[in-house]
């Protein structure tokens, strides 16, 4: 499996990144932990002429908390995440997601930013950033950009990223206590994509009361999907076993799978109701702690 | 505990002595075939088909000339000018190398572009077009014989069907009328789904043709150089290519499992284009052709029917197979045998009366099938009558083990006739399961399974005895394209006491190098770690059929013993002669003769060995070596019970193996530790298929799994922790009374799982699921039984 | 086009003329003919091809060469001087009978060095999950499991457990 030639830049800064994105234009792709882009080249379904590869670009792979946001550059790596102090005490969900995605050597190279910028419905980070209420900073010549979440996937490897631009930072808001997040996907085996994934994110006042919840839903879908109906089953209500049971039907309802090796779309509509049950529940046990 | 003989210096039966092999493989020094670098070696790629069924219009190869790097492109036609386009398969089918007009599967190979380096011969590759008209392929084997289904085979003239063959054993007007009037008959239509063995090196070659001495060195991932050799001097003996003229080396293999028995048109493109240009040609397989194009195994469809007494007695079976061969039969078996060893379907029960009959037929998907780690078709036999076994206690409402151990044959009663023909050599089947039982903790399982199910938990407890049957074998019955399968070892002791031994076999991660030194040191008290092994080098090693279907302990494992007991024999008379004493006068012990009586007066073997070359008695041959070609009395039958405990998630249908208690009975024992893992990789190779691993192709033939994306290798969280043991039957023929351990697990595993998750399952009445039992597969069964409904 | 890179690789300093398209495990393999990492897939599934760069476990089957200029690579053969001793996962993978053909050994040796320096006392669960990029098709992964605990005693210097065979 070897690639087609191509022509490779290694950028030391953004501005230059971004020049040589405009440069070649729709004939260069972004190089950034490669585990989605080199495999579609070693099967030449991804030909590029030009490779600008951002990894020696300074500033895009740290983890920081600031004024109630943490930002997390695009080049952080899943290996990262998994081992942030400052993610795991605020999001234990990013404990929960990279443990499940592909294996340990594939998360020393992937990055987050690549994870959302690849446009896969199949990825997992889509779903958490969806509960999350991330939003994500895009860089282009004419400056950063920045674009919530539910505005950034469009379609099948489609996204809000345009020609010239390059995702630099993934943002999210630090929940107030009395929250809770988690995220699990049913899989054929260990580091497979999601026969369905769920990430759900909630805060519940002192009263039991849900104050806000995010849910967002992995390969069950031809784009990323927030499952509204479910949150909007549980906002403003307390986590009965009916309320939950209506989120899980709803998302259920909602997503538009399709049937695969991974199972039919009845199964993987079934399975989406389970996982946002129990993802619920566990949120809702952390929310407590 | 294990009774050893000889003391752990020399290392002999018994001993869980470390490998020797291990200190290249941990220290990035093993010799694959693709480490091989030649001066002026070229690169092979393979473009191969989109479609399963097309006629070849026209192959464009002016582009793929131009890219730099490339030296040739080579078609089926430039193949016929030497007749050599097509080759036999081991069943004696045929097969194209390359296609000349039509392409019969997806990914065969339609040409090859040799190039100066990998990446040029991969660009080439890309660059060559080729002109397809797409047919409408067959796939479904049970349509494969509608008088509608085109012929496929239309290169064979008078061929009016997709009809291979037809096998049959039994008695069917006899059991036909059993199952007739029998209070209990019980009947599951199974599929033994089509798998990969996936070694995790591929198939390749060096082909190193030198034309000034007209000689060819073929280093290549084979298990069986040895017949390599004669298969290419047969298809290759009309251009010049001789017996003598070719040499096979087999280098370190990284796994086989059966899947390095065949010769596949790769090896034999590269053998023809170093031929032609007289430079080295290296082809090695990307795992994707190796998963699309390589021999498959099983693909077997089975009806299975058991008759039987309500009070659980089995009277009698019944298996019809459709066997899917694909575009040829490339099956990797005895000749006399098309459907392997399948006829020890009739398990390790007492009983009398079977039929079995498969048609094979002709399909547009790659050609096989071979082992995956199994001898020759026993996974599906085993699969077959463990599932039926319990679909019957099931029907009468018996414990699983109950039923087993009252149909069981007693030890007593061995060798033990079965009804298909076989002579089952030994076997204590009440005991490994009891043992089994025990180890598991069978009835505190079933209580706690009572309590789950009061609760509506899914919890299953599966059991497979299964009766193996390898070491093929007897060659009166035995031979691969009519050379017996027979097997060999040669000794040579070095004057100072060391030794060499070579072997006809070729190990492919089984620890040969130290378990056959092991062998030897038994019988000769030479310390194991002083006998060097070697195999896979045709001109050195003895002939012999090579490794698979765990037949080297029972095949060479056996000529070493018997060559070592002829050196032993020499050694007396040596002894004798230095000791000045009669023959009779000597006793044996490991690594001594003693004057009996006078243990003091005594002479070590290697002061035996140094007089056979420094003082030898006059008469008697100098020297101290030894060959023997076994050819083994009978088969030898391993038997196994294996307990497989599975909780199962009602709402997703996850499963989750539990526990998985094996004890496996290989006869004696040579080195526990290899043994053990043996087994551990046996098992991992077992839940695979019976939960993970399918080939699957779409109505087109399009393989919808051809990478490790999706043909799910199971990795070490889906393997459970093995929990193993054994017991010791020996062989009563076999010169060191062992059977062979290598495959046990992979045909034993399926059924335990398999079983257990139909045990958890039943309540809903569910009797039968084919592997693999996916969470998808139990979702889809309690669906049809309402589960889910609201 | 090909660009000219500067990578240690076992504490020895190449400077290479490569084309960008080169996949690291070519380089390895093939520029420098260290054969001891494999290929076992395409797919970044297998792992047979896991070597370090800086010190981190990757799949040298989809990291360019390129990518590596100014990087450090270790491989299998760094791992112990010649004839020197052994590191301690290839003592604890003989000892413990830790592979039989030896094909993914490199790759689970090199993934598992990394695994034992970030927690030099894994569960077998963190085991597992640590080697679950590598695909080991003969041993059923038991006997890796027993090895890499018996090389994590060895590094803390404690008394390695038995590696008898539990086999009775």
């Amino acid at each position: 499996m070897i690639a087609q030639s191509f022509q490779y830049e290694s950028p030391g800064s953004l501005a230059e990144a971004i020049a040589l994105l405009n440069q070649y234009g729709d004939e260069a792709k972004v190089l950034s932990g490669g585990h989605s882009l080199i495999p579609m080249m070693k099967l030449r379904f991804a030909t590029p002429g030009y490779l600008i590869d951002i990894n020696n670009i300074p500033g895009l792979s740290d983890i920081r908390e600031e004024g109630g946001v943490v930002r997390i550059g695009s080049l952080v790596r899943e290996s990262q995440l998994e081992h942030s102090e400052i993610l795991a005490k605020k999001f234990p969900i990013f404990k929960d997601v990279t443990k499940l995605i592909a294996d340990p050597q594939v998360r020393n190279m992937g990055t987050i930013g690549g994870n959302l910028a690849h446009g896969d419905a199949a990825n997992d980070h889509p779903a958490v950033m969806i509960a999350l209420g991330a939003t994500v900073m895009i860089t282009g010549a004419e400056g950063e950009r920045v674009v919530p979440i539910d505005e950034f996937f469009f379609g099948f490897y489609m996204t809000a990223i345009q020609q010239g631009e390059i995702l630099t930072e993934i943002r999210i808001p630090v929940p107030p206590v009395g929250t809770g997040s988690a995220y699990h996907k049913l899989e054929r085996k260990v580091g497979d994509y999601a026969t369905s994934g769920v990430a759900v994110q909630l805060t519940i006042g002192e009263d039991g009361t849900v104050t806000s919840a995010g849910i967002g839903l992995t390969n069950v879908n031809p784009v990323p999907l927030r499952a509204s109906r479910s949150e909007e089953a549980l906002v403003g209500k307390s986590l009965t076993d009916e309320n939950i049971a209506l989120a899980a039907k709803y998302a259920s309802e909602d997503c538009s799978p399709s049937a695969d090796l991974r199972g039919s779309e009845e199964y993987k509509r079934h399975v989406t109701g389970v996982l946002v049950k129990r993802m619920i529940l566990k949120a809702a046990e952390r929310a407590k702690s | 505990m294990i009774q050893c003989k000889t003391s752990k210096a020399i290392g002999g039966m018994g001993h869980s002595l470390k490998r020797k092999e291990d200190a290249r493989f941990i220290q990035g020094k093993g010799h694959y075939v693709d480490d091989i670098k030649l001066p002026g070696m070229l690169y092979m790629d393979i473009v191969r088909s989109p479609y399963a069924y097309a006629k070849i219009k026209k192959i464009n190869i002016e582009e793929a000339l131009k890219v730099p790097g490339v030296v040739a492109v080579v078609t089926g036609r430039d193949l016929e000018k030497y007749n050599l386009h097509w080759m036999p398969t081991l069943m004696s089918d045929t097969q194209m190398v390359l296609p000349t007009d039509t392409v019969m599967y997806q990914s065969q190979e339609v040409a090859a572009v040799i190039a100066t380096t990998k990446y040029a011969a991969r660009d080439g590759r890309e660059a060559v077009t080729v002109e397809y008209e797409p047919m409408k392929p067959v796939i479904d084997p049970f349509k494969s014989l509608d008088p509608s289904a085109p012929v496929l085979r239309s290169d064979k003239e008078g061929k009016k069907d997709n009809h291979i063959w037809n096998w049959k054993v039994g008695d069917k007007a006899k059991t036909d009328a059993l199952f007739e009037k029998a209070d209990v008959v019980v009947k599951e239509q199974m599929h033994i789904p089509r798998i990969h063995v996936a070694s995790i090196e591929t198939c390749g070659c060096v082909a190193d043709y030198d034309k000034v001495n007209n000689h060819l060195t073929m280093y290549m991932t084979t298990q069986a150089p040895h017949a390599i050799r004669t298969v290419i001097a047969l298809v290759a003996g009309h251009v010049g290519l001789t017996e003598e003229k070719v040499r096979v080396i087999s280098p370190d293999i990284g796994g086989g499992f059966g899947g390095k028995v065949p010769v596949y048109p790769g090896y034999v493109i590269a053998i023809a284009v170093s031929f032609l240009v007289g430079k080295p040609v290296k082809w090695i397989e990307d795992r994707s052709e190796n998963l699309q194009a390589d021999s498959f195994a099983r693909d077997y469809h089975i009806t299975a029917e058991m008759a039987g007494t309500k009070d659980g007695k089995i009277l009698g079976t019944r298996f019809k197979i459709l066997a899917d061969h694909g575009y040829t039969d490339a099956s990797a078996n005895p000749s006399k045998f098309p459907t392997g060893m399948f006829s020890i379907a009739t398990g390790s029960y007492d009983y009398d009366t079977t039929y079995m009959e498969c048609d094979a037929v002709y399909t547009n998907k790659p050609p096989g099938g071979v082992a995956y780690r199994c001898s020759f078709r026993v996974t599906e036999a085993v699969h077959a009558i463990e599932r039926i076994t319990d679909r019957f206690a099931f029907e009468i409402g018996k414990d699983p083990a109950d039923l087993r151990m009252q149909n069981f044959i007693k030890k007593e009663d061995f060798p033990w006739h079965s009804p298909t023909g076989w002579i089952y050599d030994s076997g204590d089947y009440h005991a490994g399961l009891q043992k089994a039982m025990e180890a598991v903790g069978y009835e505190q399982l079933r209580r706690e399974q009572a309590e789950k199910r009061a609760k509506g938990e899914l919890m299953g407890i599966g059991i497979s005895t299964f009766t193996e049957i390898v070491g093929a074998g007897p060659s009166k019955d035995f031979d691969i394209l009519g050379i017996k399968m027979f097997d060999s070892a040669e000794i040579r002791v070095h004057p100072t006491g060391k030794a060499i031994a070579r072997f006809g076999t070729k190990s492919q991660g089984q620890g040969h190098e130290t378990t056959y030194a092991q062998i030897i040191a038994e019988e000769l008290g030479i310390p194991a770690e002083n006998i060097a092994i070697e195999e896979g080098d045709t001109d050195t090693a003895p002939y012999g059929l090579g490794t698979y279907a765990s037949r080297s302990t029972p095949t060479a494992g056996a000529a070493a013993a018997i060559a070592a007991r002829k050196l032993r024999d020499k050694a007396r008379k040596i002894a004798a002669y230095l000791l000045e004493v009669s023959e009779d006068d000597l006793e044996w012990e490991p690594g001594k003769f003693f004057v009996k009586g006078a243990p003091d007066k005594a002479k070590t073997i290697q002061e035996i060995v140094f007089a056979a070359y420094t003082n030898h008695p006059q008469g008697m041959e100098a020297g101290f070596e030894a060959t023997h070609y076994y050819d083994p009395p009978n088969l030898t039958f391993p038997s196994g019970a294996y307990i497989c405990v599975v909780d199962i998630d009602i709402e997703t249908c996850e499963i989750k193996v539990r526990r998985f208690v094996a004890i496996d009975d290989c006869g004696n024992i040579i080195n526990p530790m290899i043994v053990q893992g043996q087994v551990h990789g046996g098992l991992t190779q077992g839940i695979a298929p019976a939960m993970y691993e399918e080939l699957i192709y779409d109505e087109a033939g399009n393989i919808l799994n051809g990478t490790f994306m999706d043909y799910l290798v199971p990795t070490a969280v889906e393997s459970p922790n093995w929990e193993t043991g054994h017991t010791i039957t020996p062989s009563p023929h076999h010169p060191i009374g062992a059977k062979g351990v290598g495959e046990s697990p992979t045909v034993g595993a399926p059924p335990a799982i398999a079983n257990a998750i139909v045990d958890a399952l039943s309540p809903f009445g569910i009797t039968h699921l084919d592997i693999p039992i996916t969470p998808f597969k139990v979702f889809k069964a309690l669906k049809e039984k309402g589960v889910f409904d609201k | 086009m090909t660009k000219t890179i500067n990578v240690t690789v076992n504490g020895t300093i190449h400077s290479l003329e490569v084309e960008p398209r080169l996949l690291l495990v070519h380089m390895i393999r093939e520029v420098l003919s260290l054969t001891g990492t494999h290929i076992g897939c395409d797919t970044s599934s297998c792992g047979a091809c896991t070597i370090l760069l800086d010190g981190k476990s990757v799949k040298s089957c989809t990291v360019l060469a390129v990518q590596t200029d100014g990087k450090a690579v270790a491989t299998i053969e760094g791992l112990a001087a010649e004839g020197g001793p052994l590191h301690p996962l290839q003592e604890g993978f003989k000892e413990n009978h830790g592979l039989h053909c030896g094909f993914c050994t490199p790759g689970m040796i090199m993934r598992c060095k990394e695994l034992l320096e970030h927690n030099n006392n894994p569960t077998e669960d963190e085991i597992r999950w640590g080697i679950s990029g590598n695909l080991c098709r003969c041993t059923g992964y038991n006997n890796i499991v027993k090895a890499v605990k018996w090389a994590g005693a060895k590094m803390r210097g404690e008394e390695t457990p038995s590696t008898e065979p539990e086999f009775v």
